[in-house]
């Protein structure tokens, strides 16, 4: 067990959550975009743990949960399209996707 | 003291494994990378009190999605020449904007984060049953919802993974 102040914890969550968002924007390879977007989830996964801790309720670790199942749906759909995308057009490129159509 | 430095260092890993993660060219390189990185949050749930969530960001996060990610990038083997195409798209000039965007948006939420006040974080165990209990009770609707939303994806996956080579019927609803 080990205690810090709640803002530290918050403090990190944010900065994680931001290193997620540059990796979104600036990346152009499919695979690196959901890398990126586990990386915000899991830092709005933190912030919730945080706070649980913070305020000692376990409805944080609740939503910490929901956070994982819907982390994980995201995945399997995400790398299903990616590997489909790849078949079709040969390339990652997200740019390339806006042939895409109906 | 100790904890201090137990929270800074797993901070510092986290943090630097994460800008590593989506910066690397090499997809499998990204991927252990981010795997430190979760690993390092999972350490920082311990200590906060989080044992359950911790053994969970390990099995489900570090085990089971990343080893997801690793077949994904072994399935589309990507070889040298995807890294050259990697090393273009990654010219140093793609990373001002969304940099300065993302650091902007991170001042922000930590100008916020600061005013939370010093309260102690990590005071106390919440035990699982504490967390289970309240999953079934109040929130039961929401694992209801979380299995609906799972049991979607994994109808869509599979959709999204068949072999369309007699595809006749592409989109046709059978699949």
């Amino acid at each position: 067990m080990a205690s810090f102040p709640f803002s530290h914890g918050m403090v990190l969550a944010a900065a994680l959550f931001a290193i997620g968002l540059a990796g979104v924007m600036a990346r152009r390879n499919l695979i690196f975009v959901l890398m990126s977007i586990e990386i915000m989830l899991n830092a709005a996964g933190l912030a919730f743990i945080v706070a649980a801790s913070r305020w000692q309720q376990p409805d944080g670790q609740v939503m910490f949960l929901f956070i994982l199942a819907v982390a994980a749906a995201e995945v399997a759909v995400g790398l299903a399209l990616a590997l489909r995308i790849y078949q079709s057009l040969r390339t990652l490129d997200l740019d390339a996707i806006n042939t895409m159509r109906g | 003291m100790l904890n201090n430095f137990c929270f800074w260092f797993a901070a510092l890993v986290a943090l630097g494994a994460s800008v590593l993660a989506v910066s690397r060219r090499n997809a499998v390189h990204g991927l252990l990378w981010l795997v430190l990185s979760l690993l390092a949050v999972a350490v920082l749930f311990f200590m906060l009190g989080a044992p359950f969530a911790a053994a969970l960001e390990v099995i489900v996060y570090a085990g089971a999605i990343m080893v997801l990610f690793l077949f994904a990038v072994m399935m589309l083997h990507l070889g040298p020449a995807a890294q050259r195409q990697e090393a273009q798209w990654l010219a140093p000039g793609v990373w001002i904007a969304p940099g300065l965007l993302a650091l902007g948006l991170a001042a922000d939420l930590i100008a916020i984060a600061r005013l939370a006040g010093d309260a102690p974080a990590g005071a106390g165990i919440i035990p699982p049953e504490a967390v289970g209990a309240a999953l079934f009770g109040p929130y039961v609707i929401g694992v209801e919802l979380a299995s609906v939303l799972l049991l979607a994806g994994v109808v869509a996956a599979y959709h999204l993974g068949q072999r369309r080579d007699r595809s006749l019927g592409e989109g046709a609803g059978s699949g």
